[in-house]
């Protein structure tokens, strides 16, 4: 079993992952995307199962498009990939699943915005880009003085993304959220990440600890994971009032922070789910 | 081949662990600058990490 694994730059995921292959006796190549030429009639596939690891989600995507034309197998796959990249997108999958999260809607202009903010019961509301991770460009908004604000800055950066609004009901938590990693359709590991800020990401400073794998937050991942086509995922969850809600899903996940709290190999998870699913395919 | 380099930003001097391989982020302990191994003609050397791009995600 050779597994092709394809970066850019190779951030500590990605050497706990050429560390957890090695122990469990698993040749690994390594391919830096940026230094790749993508030419059908060239290109030599000597790996068993790609997985894909690209910090940039737009050569994440062309690769992985790549190698499925030519019948390779990829971790995660270009369906699984096309949804979890756009936030809209996931929680349209998650709605047609019935999958608790907080409402949301996309509107494309400013009095949609109001009307759709108004017929929730008010501020404050959560802003983000369809596309994007690490808690980057997500904006809370108080008010509508803040909405206008805003949304005044997005049309003036003028590229045709900006123009599109996709708004999240805020949901107040207990100072954190949980970050579950799913595997299969299985919660293998779980963190809480505590933070005074609403943005909890640990890439913004969120801290880590165990969470504990309870049945409810097994059943809402595996009915996500099912949703957005399985594979290799990390989703992001409120304790809302109303129970477990996701708020978002990853499909290239960062792990170096959950593996100590844990005390689960999350690379050595992710090595032996490439292994099967090729054992499943052969 | 030594592995002690030149931090491309302050100068200070660096040690990359054993096993670093060619990719690899590494963080200059003095100015805090991430920088990526990459493969010089004559063995590894260090430059200026890239920028997040907006599409960076996890």
């Amino acid at each position: 079993m050779r597994i092709g694994l394809f970066h850019s730059t190779i951030r500590a995921e990605e050497k706990l992952l050429i560390k957890s292959a090695n122990e469990l006796g698993v040749e690994v190549k390594l391919y830096d995307i940026r230094k790749l030429n993508l030419d059908p009639e060239s290109f030599k596939i000597d790996f068993d199962v790609a997985l894909e690891r690209s910090v940039s989600t737009t050569k994440g995507r062309h690769l992985v498009r790549f190698l499925e034309r030519l019948n390779v197998p990829v971790l995660n796959s270009s369906d699984v990939a096309n949804i979890c990249e756009d936030k809209f997108l996931t929680a349209m999958v998650l709605h047609q699943a019935g999958v608790r999260q907080p409402r949301f809607a996309m509107v494309f202009e400013e009095q949609q915005a109001k009307e759709v903010i108004n017929s929730w019961g008010g501020y404050p509301v959560v802003m983000k880009p369809t596309i994007g991770s690490w808690g980057r460009l997500i904006s809370k908004i108080n008010d509508e003085d803040a909405l206008e604000a805003i949304l005044d800055h997005k049309l003036t950066l003028g590229s045709p993304e900006q123009k599109a609004f996709f708004i999240q009901e805020f949901i107040e938590k207990p100072g954190r959220d949980i970050r579950a990693f799913v595997i299969g359709g299985r919660v293998i590991a779980a963190i809480y990440r505590d933070s005074s800020h609403w943005i909890t990401n640990t890439a913004r400073g969120g801290q880590a600890s165990n969470c504990p794998i309870t049945d409810e937050l097994q059943v809402i991942c595996q009915r996500s994971s099912q949703a957005v086509g399985g594979g290799i995922l990390a989703m992001d969850l409120f304790e809302s009032a109303q129970g477990l809600m996701i708020n978002e899903i990853n499909h290239t996940m960062e792990f170096r922070n959950s593996e100590q709290p844990t005390g689960v190999s999350i690379s050595s998870e992710i090595i032996n789910y490439c292994i099967e699913s090729q054992n499943v395919k052969n | 081949m030594s592995n002690t380099h030149t931090c491309p930003t302050c100068d200070e001097e660096i040690t990359l662990p054993e096993g670093t391989v060619v990719a690899e982020l590494i963080t200059c302990d003095e100015c805090e600058t991430m920088l990526e191994v990459v493969a010089g003609t004559d063995g590894l050397t260090l430059t200026e990490a890239p920028e997040i791009e907006e599409d960076w995600g996890e």
